[in-house]
């Protein structure tokens, strides 16, 4: 089957800043995915030339067949953009956003209503408020319908979930995992990566480069140094004295303990605790660890130079 | 903990009917990291416009550093530390620029500043960039910038609100290190974030819901308390009643 989405060695830079360098990718129908990286990453301006919004200076962007700066007509009348930031007409009640919004895509909300009803429906007691005073949750979901309303075959999400709490995060997923069973492929980018688990694959974003495109699973499995969880009843001075151990590769704080890499193929346990203990760190607890997608991103950060520092 | 940095009893601000903060009490200890959660809507951030005197409370009592939140809020702004993601440093200025400005706003003396800002400068690695605008450094650095000058006026507590949003995991970490340092030399840090692995960095933690404290205690007490295996799986079983409202 022809790809959602094929880049290749798409490039482009505002002035001195190189927001993307040479950026290869193909998202396949009907897939879940997702783009992870911090801000700055180049997330949007890949996103935004997606969608047609931005011609990269190098290099090609296929979106469902058509080339973004040819054929950017077919293009735009088939996905659903949802901007990083909220983009409606806040002088406008919910319902004139969407009924707004399919007739610009020239359909009716009725034709498409089955496609949003499971997210419309938590709207529809706030159907006659103007969008500028809805909660945050709730602008999310009014742009989440009105992206759908022309039931697109792609649909384009920049950060849906930044600066939004862990339920209501965990709501949006599920909702997109829905979208997808109706045979929408996503395109989702987030900064948070315990989101990327919940995608088929993931493309790790960094400066500009990508760093990895995989399974959730396929990126961890890059992660190949021995790892440790370490806790200590004081966490600073654990995370210093971890790291002046002389085949320390890298102490990182992970929620309640520390992930502590090693240089060499395998580590004990035993000697990791030990040294501790001569180093006078109390209420000691080792144990390996499988790495997760954090570990994973800030290794491959640091192999390849992304990082800023 | 009766000296307690931040002290609220019964603290409560409600707007016509709506009881957006209602009657929540804490302490928090100097040199204490305090992670102060809670969904979008719970009430965090009135209360936190209360704790740092930008706006006063309907009932109840509170002191911050000492003062009093409705009698002497001029004297908490002077006093306490903000950063947030949202608002901290000027992007078109140079780091130099920025220290200056917001150490006059601090009310910091010329030569004072400009020790300081030497200071700073050397011991962030930032001079070869100093003459640099703002905007143009890497966001790890401006956040770091922007923390250092939150406490140039050595405040006996920073309110960190969101600030690693938005960050790397790598920078995000190098972050907290940075709030660690500065806790191990008394520094009291108030902190809110939607990264539940950050809320296992602090101290205490405590969880608004519906403009209450539903839960307040250190991470490994409340994940014993209400019997779950995570802050990810606390902080969605507390929060969940109000999410189902469609907030």
């Amino acid at each position: 089957m022809r790809p959602a989405i094929r880049i290749a060695g798409v490039e482009k830079s505002f002035g001195d800043t190189r927001a993307l360098c040479s950026i290869d990718l193909s998202v396949a129908t009907g897939e879940l995915f997702g783009l992870i990286g911090a801000d700055g990453a180049g997330k949007t301006t890949l996103i935004r030339i997606l969608c047609t919004l931005l011609l990269p200076d190098r290099g090609k962007a296929e979106v469902l067949g058509y080339d973004s700066a040819a054929e950017y007509r077919s293009i735009r009348s088939r996905i659903g953009y949802m901007p990083g930031r909220f983009s409606l007409y806040e002088d406008l009640s919910v319902e004139e956003n969407l009924r707004f919004f399919a007739t610009v895509f020239n359909t009716s909300v009725e034709e498409n209503y089955e496609l949003i009803r499971d997210i419309y429906s938590q709207l529809e007691p706030f159907r006659t408020r103007r969008a500028g005073r809805l909660s945050g949750g709730m602008k999310q979901k009014l742009a989440l319908s009105c992206a759908l309303v022309h039931r697109p075959d792609l649909l384009l999400l920049d950060e849906p979930t930044t600066g939004v709490d862990a339920v209501s995060r965990k709501e949006f997923w599920e909702m997109l995992a829905r979208l997808k069973e109706q045979g929408i492929t996503i395109l989702v980018s987030t900064p948070y990566m315990d989101e990327a688990t919940r995608c088929d694959r993931v493309a790790f974003l960094q400066e500009g480069r990508l760093l990895a495109v995989d399974t959730p699973e396929g990126v961890t499995a890059l992660f190949r140094a021995p790892l440790l969880a370490v806790s200590a009843r004081e966490k600073h001075r654990l995370i210093t004295e971890l790291r002046a151990f002389p085949h320390a590769r890298s102490a990182y704080a992970f929620g309640s303990s520390v992930h502590y890499a090693d240089l060499r193929d395998e580590v004990s346990a035993a000697e990791i605790e030990a040294y501790l203990q001569s180093k006078g760190l109390r209420d000691l607890s080792v144990a390996p660890v499988k790495p997760g997608i954090e570990d994973t991103f800030m290794a491959l950060m640091q192999e390849k130079g992304g990082c800023d520092e | 903990m009766n000296e307690g940095v931040i002290r609220a009893e019964g603290l409560t601000k409600t707007f016509g009917e709506f009881r957006a903060v209602d009657a929540i009490s804490f302490c928090v200890a100097e040199g204490e990291v305090f992670g102060f959660l809670g969904a979008n809507g719970a009430g965090k951030t009135t209360a936190i416009k209360m704790l740092t005197g930008l706006l006063s409370p309907s009932g109840g009592k509170a002191s911050v550093a000492g003062f009093d939140v409705y009698r002497e809020a001029e004297k908490i702004k002077r006093n306490i530390g903000y950063m947030s993601q949202r608002f901290s440093l000027y992007d078109d200025l140079t780091p130099m620029e920025n220290i200056r400005f917001f150490g006059g706003i601090y009310g910091l003396g010329r030569r004072e500043i400009a020790e300081k800002g030497r200071f700073l400068i050397e011991s962030l690695g930032l001079g070869p960039v100093a003459g640099n605008r703002l905007g143009s450094l890497p966001l790890g650095w401006k956040q770091k910038l922007a923390f250092s000058v939150a406490v140039m006026h050595e405040p006996k507590i920073v309110f960190l609100d969101e600030p690693t949003g938005g960050v790397d995991p790598l920078t995000r970490r190098r972050f907290w290190e940075m709030i660690y340092e500065a806790a191990a030399r008394g520094l009291t840090v108030f902190v809110t974030t939607h990264y539940m692995d950050e809320a296992e960095y602090c101290d205490r933690i405590s969880i608004m819901v519906d403009g209450r404290i539903a839960a307040l205690g250190t991470p490994a007490a409340l994940q014993a308390e209400f019997g779950v295996g995570s802050m990810d799986e606390l902080f969605i079983r507390l929060a969940r009643p109000r999410a189902k409202e469609g907030i």
